[in-house]
């Protein structure tokens, strides 16, 4: 596996199961009542950095046990890694344009900002997740 | 829903006339082994610099290493 294969696996990784500690901590801060009534940036923000952390975490040591059975597949890129990368990025792209819009229909509805900013996480997973399958999906069924 | 391509090769046959491995020819060409497999399985179309690229490595012509089949009538 190449070295943006293995990044692109661990960024979807981290993404989806920073994603999920971030609902199941908020709903359990709710404990049944509304979740809008939750301190909900401290959980976010920590979902967002840890999510990052990981990534990096799991991209370093993927990338050092890769690097011990073929020293060159630990760090070397071609062009179908940077044909990948655009096609995974335009994926994204679209994905944070329907978050923006939903940030400014909410924002026009005066929203409470519990809604808009979790709009725009929503937006930032999703995006990440759908761009992250994109490239793993291409990394292994391929690209023409 | 991409169009798969049209593009065949014979990339495997001509290395494995010439004896080489995956890796041999992936590096003389400046890619990583498995782009060169995605290249070989008709999974990754590569671009017209690789291609000659790689047809200069064999010392044979762009067609002879790359085909197309005929289009039927009236389609390009």
């Amino acid at each position: 596996m190449v070295y943006h294969e293995r990044t692109a696996w661990s960024a979807l990784l981290s993404t989806v199961l920073g994603v999920s500690v971030y609902v199941v901590l908020l709903l359990a801060a709710a404990g049944g009542g509304p979740v809008v009534a939750v301190d909900w940036w401290p959980l976010m923000l920590a979902a967002i950095g840890g999510s990052i952390a990981l990534s990096i975490l799991l991209s370093v040591v993927w990338g050092v046990i890769a690097g011990r059975r073929d020293r060159d597949e630990a760090t070397v890129s071609d062009l179908r890694d940077r044909d990948i990368a655009r096609m995974g990025g335009r994926v994204e792209h679209a994905f944070l344009v329907i978050a923006g819009l939903g940030v400014i229909v909410l924002c026009a509805v005066r929203a409470d900002v519990f809604w808009i900013a979790n709009m725009m996480f929503a937006g930032f997973a999703v995006s990440s997740v759908v761009g992250g399958l994109a490239r793993v999906i291409a990394y292994r069924r391929g690209l023409v | 829903m991409v169009k798969p391509t049209r593009v065949t090769n014979a990339i495997r046959a001509h290395r494995e006339e010439a004896g080489m491995t995956q890796a041999d020819l992936a590096r003389r060409i400046g890619v990583t082994r498995q782009t060169l497999n995605a290249i070989e399985q008709g999974k990754y179309s590569p671009t017209l610099e690789l291609a000659f690229q790689l047809a200069r490595v064999f010392g044979v012509a762009l067609e002879e290493l790359f085909h197309y089949p005929d289009a039927p009538e009236g389609q390009a």
